[in-house]
Order: structure tokens, then C-alpha cells, then sequence
């Protein structure tokens, strides 16, 4: 279920590193919980963000719920399709939905996080 | 997410479960927010018939020699005109002119009403008519003895005729019957909360879980889904039906809200009718009015609203439609501003203005 190539936060994100680059969404059992996905709020490329800060919102027809950095750095590009197919992160969370690509100045930062075998004990556990 | 306080189920509390529902806490209850999604939900009900469990809502009965004489004088809308069989939206006030509660009355004989009363508010109703009664009439709170379905959309009709008995296409809207369904005793309403035409069924909660599988079995031919509070939501909002603690809550008059229509101030006295005069005359602070959004954004209930760089009312709720696929609300107005469509407003959508424009209202009004 949880791919084991990504790491996952206690907020349910997840996050996936190349060359310095982190790539991070969030998980299918964050789209679960919140339903049908029909807007997403992004950071703008250049912008800072701080590990475990809001960066954005996902909003699914009922609720709005913040999105927070797995990690610190520049934001790099956006996910640009998500703001007319929001509806995506209900289907590709962990793929073609992926929100944002950051530049990490500290890559220790994901030490912490969860592996796919710890997370997913976590969300089921949470139930 | 483990509840701290213990939440009130339903008598289905346990099929919502089996049928994989998210459970929320609605008001102290434990209730189903959507089952397949709120969207798909949305548009079951739209297009063809979708099946709600909305026991959480309370019943309240009065009976006796003056019940028409205190339902009357404890309600806005005129409900000694009520003839058996007839229901009525109406207001529950305070001698200051807020809402206690928007209830359903219904009229069962001449001396017995029945009262349809939000979830949340039920027993702060009771005490309320209790507290005003001072006619031959006994108040009772009997919310436990029944469970209450939503059968709702243009194949409710359809759904229902396969299980009962009662001829539901002679059935005016807002009229009810007391029949069977599925050979259990159930009183019959041909009334909703969704904007399409449809029926509420009143039941006992031991026949609840065989008649919910029933109607599912009924309705399976038609697509039948079962619809969450979510759905629930939306569909209400669309068709402009005040939810309590959002358009109306106890500092909000029916003038306020669009409601002046279940206000009959030449019926005689009632409670909250010398408030209500006093802001007739003065002119409502404010009225509730439609809007959509035209910068990306949706606007939640406690979104502040500006009008010409000024905080001038706010948002009481808002939401994607999926109908209209548009981002809609509700948000109180100067009155004058109000009432003329088109206006350009601002959503204060966390902390930046967001632009969007009074429409008319309401949103959804089905094909007749």
C-alpha cells in the first residue's frame, strides 16, 4: 500500500528524495480521510518553507486541512495541475499528484521521519 | 481520533458501520458523514434516489384539548389552519425574536401535534415550550421512539411505493400519512431537506435496520446510494434551506434570515411576535444572501465579508455545489445591499480578500 521508496510524516505527508531535491504529497489515507479534493493551495516556486509549518491547504468538500513541510528549504515548482484537476490526490496521491518539490538545506531533516512499514502501523493504529 | 465523551448513536449506528461510513461527531451524536463520497452522494440524489439516516433529528408531541391553541402560540407560522395530515415549516422564537430552533410541525389530530426539531436543540425545545405553556396541553419529548429515514430524489417515490401500502403519487407535498412500511407502522411525510421531492419516514427503531435494507433492496434498481450528512449539506445548501447554528441561530430573527414567509403576524399572538413587529417597523440590521465565487477560493462559514473595503457581514455557509459545479455560501448583508444581486463582495478566505458576487437565490430549484 504505502510505497517503501518514501518517507511519511505524522501529518500525512509523504516525501521522496533526488539529488537534494525532496518531492512531497500527501498520503492515501490523508485523501481518504478527507474525501472528495476540490482545491489545493500552494506555496509559490521561491518561497521558503520551515519543517513541520503549514505550506499550503487541501480542501475537500467539507474541511479544510493544512498541509505541512516534511522538511526546510526553497520551494523548487508546483504541482500546476493540481489547481483545475484537484481530484487527482483522491486518485494518485503517491504519483501523479504529488504537491511540491523542494530544495532541502537540511536533509538530516527527514532522519525523523516514518519508513512505509512504521507509517503504516501508525494509520492503522490511529483508527 | 478516539472519542473523549461518549457520542449518541443511532439504532443503525451499526450498519453505517458495516457499510464502511465515516462517522463523525454532528452535535454530540455519532453520525455518518458520507459512505461512497459526498459528491457522488450529492448527484445520486439529484438524479435519481439516495437513503439517509437522520434519527439524530428529535420529536417532540404535544397533546390535549388546547395542543392546536399552545403549537400555535409557540410557533411563527400559522398552524391552527393546519388541517390532520398537513405539515409546516416554522419558527421556534424567543420573546426577543431569535430562533430557538426551524422545526417541522404536524398536524395529527386535533389534538395532537407532532414536532420534527433539530438534533442538537431538542432539548433545549422541550424546556422552551414547556416554559410557555399555559394551555390544557401535555409536552413530551419523545425522540427515542422513533427513527427517522430520508427517502429523497426523483425515484424516492418510486423506491417507497414498492413498500408500502399508501398511495404516495396522490400525497401533496408537506402533507403526511400514518400507514405501514414493510408491514411496520410508520408515519409517512412527503417532506425533505434536499430541494428534490421525496419523503421522511418516521419509524420504530426495532423494525429500523430491516426497513433500511428494504428501502436499499427497493431503490437498488434505480441506483439507490446511502447518503451522508455531507451530502446532506450540500443539497440543503443549494436549495437555500436554513441549517440551525449556521443562517439562524438564537440572535438571528426570521425577517434576518429569508424567513419572513412562516411569520403570520395577523394570526394573534405569538411567542416573539412583538420583537418581531419592532424590527419590521425599524428595518432588519441585516439579510441573508447568496453569493458565488469568482476568485479561487471557497468560503466557509465565519469568512468575514467586505463590501466597498469595509467588513460589512459574514459568511454563515459555504461549499463547492456540485450541481452548479461553483463554489456557493450564504453570508448576512446590510439589508439594502442584500437584496439587490450583483454586488461585488470579498471573501476574507484566511486572511486574503477573495472576490465573489451576490446572486439570486436559491441556488438549485428543481424541474416541477
Amino acid at each position: 500500500m504505502y510505497p517503501d521508496n518514501l518517507r511519511y510524516t505524522r501529518e500525512h505527508e509523504w516525501v521522496r528524495v533526488e539529488g537534494g531535491i525532496a518531492t512531497m504529497g500527501i498520503t492515501d489515507h490523508a485523501q481518504q480521510e478527507l474525501g472528495d479534493i476540490v482545491y489545493v493551495e500552494l506555496p509559490k516556486p521561491g518561497a521558503a518553507v520551515e519543517q513541520g509549518k503549514a505550506l499550503g491547504t487541501v480542501e475537500s468538500v467539507k474541511a479544510v486541512s493544512e498541509i505541512f513541510s516534511p522538511a526546510s528549504g526553497e520551494v523548487t515548482e508546483i504541482n500546476t495541475t493540481l489547481a483545475d484537476e484537484p481530484e487527482k490526490l483522491n486518485e494518485d496521491p503517491h504519483g501523479e499528484a504529488w504537491l511540491v518539490k523542494i530544495r532541502l538545506r537540511a536533509p538530516e531533516d527527514l532522519v525523523e521521519l516514518m519508513s512505509a512499514a512504521e507509517y503504516q502501523a501508525y494509520v492503522g493504529a490511529e483508527k | 481520533m478516539a472519542a473523549a465523551t461518549a457520542l449518541r448513536a443511532t439504532p443503525l449506528n451499526a450498519v453505517h458501520r458495516d457499510l464502511r461510513a465515516k462517522l463523525v461527531d454532528f452535535g454530540g451524536w455519532e453520525m455518518p458523514i458520507q459512505y461512497s463520497g459526498i459528491i457522488d452522494e450529492h448527484r445520486a440524489v439529484r438524479a435519481s434516489v439516495g437513503l439517509f439516516d437522520v434519527s439524530h433529528m428529535g420529536e417532540i408531541e404535544i397533546r390535549g384539548p388546547e395542543a392546536g391553541a399552545l403549537t400555535d402560540f409557540i410557533t411563527t407560522n400559522r398552524a391552527r389552519n393546519l388541517k390532520i395530515g398537513q405539515a409546516q415549516y416554522s419558527g421556534l422564537l424567543y420573546s426577543h425574536g431569535g430562533f430557538v430552533d426551524d422545526i417541522l410541525v404536524h398536524k395529527v389530530a386535533e389534538d395532537h401535534y407532532f414536532l420534527c426539531v433539530n438534533a442538537a436543540n431538542q432539548e433545549k425545545d422541550f424546556a422552551h415550550i414547556r416554559e410557555w405553556n399555559r394551555f390544557d396541553a401535555r409536552v413530551e419529548l419523545t425522540s427515542d421512539r422513533y427513527v427517522q429515514l430520508a427517502v429523497q430524489g426523483p425515484k424516492g417515490l418510486a423506491t417507497l411505493q414498492k413498500l408500502t401500502g399508501a398511495g404516495l403519487a396522490a400525497m401533496r407535498y408537506y402533507s403526511f400519512t400514518d400507514g405501514h412500511v414493510a408491514g411496520a407502522p410508520a408515519r409517512i411525510a412527503r417532506t425533505g431537506y434536499t430541494g428534490e421531492d421525496g419523503f421522511e419516514i418516521y419509524i420504530e427503531p426495532a423494525q429500523a435496520e430491516r426497513i433500511w435494507n428494504d428501502l436499499l433492496q427497493a431503490g437498488a434498481e434505480f441506483g439507490i446510494k446511502p447518503c451522508g450528512l455531507g451530502a446532506r449539506n450540500t443539497l440543503r445548501l443549494e436549495a437555500c434551506y436554513a441549517l440551525y447554528g449556521h443562517e439562524i441561530d438564537a440572535s438571528i430573527s426570521p425577517l434576518e434570515a429569508s424567513l419572513e414567509w412562516i411569520v403570520k403576524f395577523d394570526k394573534g399572538d405569538f411567542v416573539g411576535r412583538e420583537a418581531l413587529l419592532r424590527q419590521k417597523e425599524g428595518g432588519a440590521r441585516r439579510k441573508l444572501a447568496g453569493f458565488e465565487m469568482r476568485g479561487r477560493g471557497i468560503a466557509r462559514d465565519g469568512c468575514e465579508v467586505y463590501l466597498d473595503g469595509a467588513a460589512a457581514g459574514w459568511v454563515t455557509s459555504g461549499s463547492p455545489s456540485p450541481t452548479l459545479e461553483k463554489n456557493i455560501g450564504l453570508c448576512y448583508l446590510p439589508p439594502d445591499r442584500a437584496e439587490a444581486p450583483g454586488q461585488a463582495i470579498q471573501i476574507m478566505i484566511r486572511n486574503q480578500p477573495v472576490d465573489a458576487v451576490t446572486v439570486a437565490t436559491p441556488f438549485y430549484k428543481r424541474a416541477k
